[in-house]
């Protein structure tokens, strides 16, 4: 047996042993793991990712295994093709070990709005961690696969980056190609690396970016060596802050930890100026109209006709249509698609959807009078620590809040970073986002990087890892 | 602008969205749906006379291929998923019958 093979049966083992606990697997690969890396063994040459093990978000495309997007509408669904990113991976000579759970199609902050089983914060199991990529995160965070892929609508990755204390990347829009990514808004959506250091996320995403003329939004942009840009000095460094990331809502143990690193990097040498995000009071409106918006229309392909649930005794074929939606679909995506639905009907239009797409260009408008000032813009990643299972399930609009500091990149299409930066007294993670103008992924890596090579919260494991 | 979201609207809603809802989800999404809305009215406080839309965050437009025939997905893989087919058609329910419905 080669190395490859024994750490993925390894990790393989890990899984089954400690996952049951987290449940953030919805599908183990074993058998095409093994066999990759079995093959991976035998080959000579090494690539970027030569024997890595990653774990998939499951509305992402493998051929191998289902591809479910944690929903019953899709639940036996077999993808006849590779997301681009999968075939990126696999050309890179990595190992992809399990599909991972998130909120129904990318829906939620929690990842309790699976179909299937909520998953658990590693460092406490009464906890959420997060979402929608709650399953990629707590992979990483467990250790149960060094690497994974979230997506990313409004900060599915760095939000339960943040609950869970590991690093989650959003690139800039058009960086990565979204083909093969189940869409839930076309113009957000942006698959994205997970690792437990910024490190490993310059490697994943060194090899995901990059054009694909399968998807006409990527970008034929060069793709820089973002793993080599981490050892260059980062020079000159200046960090905007905005007043309106720290006003009322925070958790003092966050703002606490935030302002500590703020003051790290002050010590570290970089210059700290004071920007202003003006729009920012109004990014979850604009962002919940466009985003359910583009999902009532992206998910008009769940018909019950080509894939996917269809309703077993359908009186007419509307019935097919109808029924078969309302029985496949959960909760919080059946609201979405109403919300989205009235802000596009007749009558609403202007007065909601257009409205939000011309507020979007102001929020965008905002970040680049502050890149006008600064590299790299820092905030909180979230607003408060992991909240507990429940807590906020009832109240859609409150979950929806969770998300106050994210959203805004996406609307903008700028690349965004989650690092751990501390602990609550309840040891609880909590991450610090730092922001970029389209395109700087490898500049914001590096202020990231800088940060990691000075403190060691990245480093810590829950303690659910030594058990 | 109304900031309610009443019964029948839900209704018409979920009639457009193609969601056959029970009574008690369109309760419980009528009284939600106003909620939110109602938080997004927020939206109102921001002047946008003269402020052009962003339906996209990079200036991409009119991307077209080569107009030249390439290999598709082939009817077998086409219809492996289908709840229902007759190959090499999906196979529905008759329209034509309850179109007096």
């Amino acid at each position: 047996m080669g190395i490859i093979f024994e750490k993925t049966q390894a990790a393989l083992s890990n899984i089954r042993s400690l996952d049951p606990r987290i449940r953030a697997v919805i599908s183990v690969l074993d058998d095409s793991a093994l066999s990759r890396a079995r093959s991976l063994d035998a080959q000579s040459s090494r690539q970027a990712l030569h024997g890595a093990l990653v774990a998939v978000k499951d509305n992402i495309c493998t051929k191998i295994g289902a591809t479910t997007c944690a929903s019953h509408i899709l639940q036996n669904y077999q993808s006849p093709f590779d997301a681009h990113v999968v075939e990126r991976l696999h050309a890179a000579g990595a190992v992809i070990v399990a599909k991972t759970n998130l909120d129904e199609f990318a829906m939620g902050s929690s990842t309790e709005n699976s179909a299937y089983f909520p998953t658990r914060n590693p460092w406490n199991l009464d906890c959420v961690p997060g979402g929608s990529s709650g399953g990629s995160i707590a992979a990483v965070a467990a250790r149960l696969t060094p690497y994974a892929l979230g997506s990313e609508t409004g900060g599915s990755i760095r939000q339960p980056a943040s609950f869970c204390g590991v690093c989650g990347l959003k690139p800039s829009y058009g960086r990565v190609s979204r083909y093969g990514l189940v869409a839930f808004a076309s113009s957000l959506d942006q698959i994205g690396p997970v690792a437990t250091d910024v490190r490993g996320l310059a490697e994943l995403l060194g090899v995901i970016a990059g054009r694909d003329e399968r998807d006409s939004t990527s970008v034929d942009a060069p793709v820089p060596d973002y793993a080599a840009m981490l050892d260059e000095s980062p020079g000159r460094v200046r960090i905007g802050i905005a007043a309106e990331y720290f006003g009322d809502g925070l958790h003092p143990e966050t703002r606490a930890r935030v302002e500590a690193a703020i003051d790290t990097y002050r010590k570290l040498g970089a210059e700290i100026c004071e920007i202003h995000l003006p729009h920012a009071p109004y990014t979850i409106a604009c962002y919940y109209l466009v985003c359910t918006a583009e999902a009532s229309s992206n998910l008009a392909r769940f018909d019950g006709v080509r894939y996917g649930h269809r309703t077993a005794h359908p009186k007419d074929y509307f019935d097919v249509y109808s029924a078969s939606r309302a029985e496949g679909f959960g909760s919080e995506v059946k609201r979405r698609i109403m919300l989205g639905t009235f802000a596009l009907s007749s009558g609403y239009y202007d007065a909601y959807y257009l409205k939000a797409l011309k507020v979007r260009t102001l929020i965008k408008q905002d970040f680049e009078n502050a890149f006008n000032h600064c590299d790299v813009i820092l905030s909180p990643t979230t607003p408060t620590p992991a909240f507990r299972l429940g807590e906020k399930r009832d109240n859609p609009l409150e979950m929806y809040l969770a998300d106050i500091y994210n959203c805004a990149a996406n609307l903008a299409g700028i690349p965004a970073v989650s690092i751990p930066c501390g602990f609550t007294s309840e040891q609880m993670p909590v991450g610090m986002q730092l922001m970029a103008p389209h395109f700087a992924e490898g500049r914001l890596l590096q202020i990231a990087n800088w940060y990691q090579t000075v403190t060691s919260h990245h480093l810590a494991k829950p303690p659910i890892c030594a058990d | 602008m109304e900031t309610g979201i009443d019964e029948s609207q839900v209704r018409h809603i979920a009639h457009l969205a193609r969601l056959k809802l029970s009574d008690e989800e369109i309760t419980r999404y009528g009284a939600q749906l106003s909620a939110i809305v109602g938080y997004i009215e927020k939206l109102n406080e921001v002047p946008t006379d003269g402020v052009e839309p962003t339906a996209h965050p990079l200036p991409v437009c009119d991307v077209l291929r080569d107009d030249a025939p390439r290999p598709s997905l082939g009817a077998e893989l086409a219809l492996a998923n289908a709840p229902d087919s007759a190959p090499p058609y999906f196979k529905v329910p008759k329209v034509l019958d309850h179109m007096d419905a």
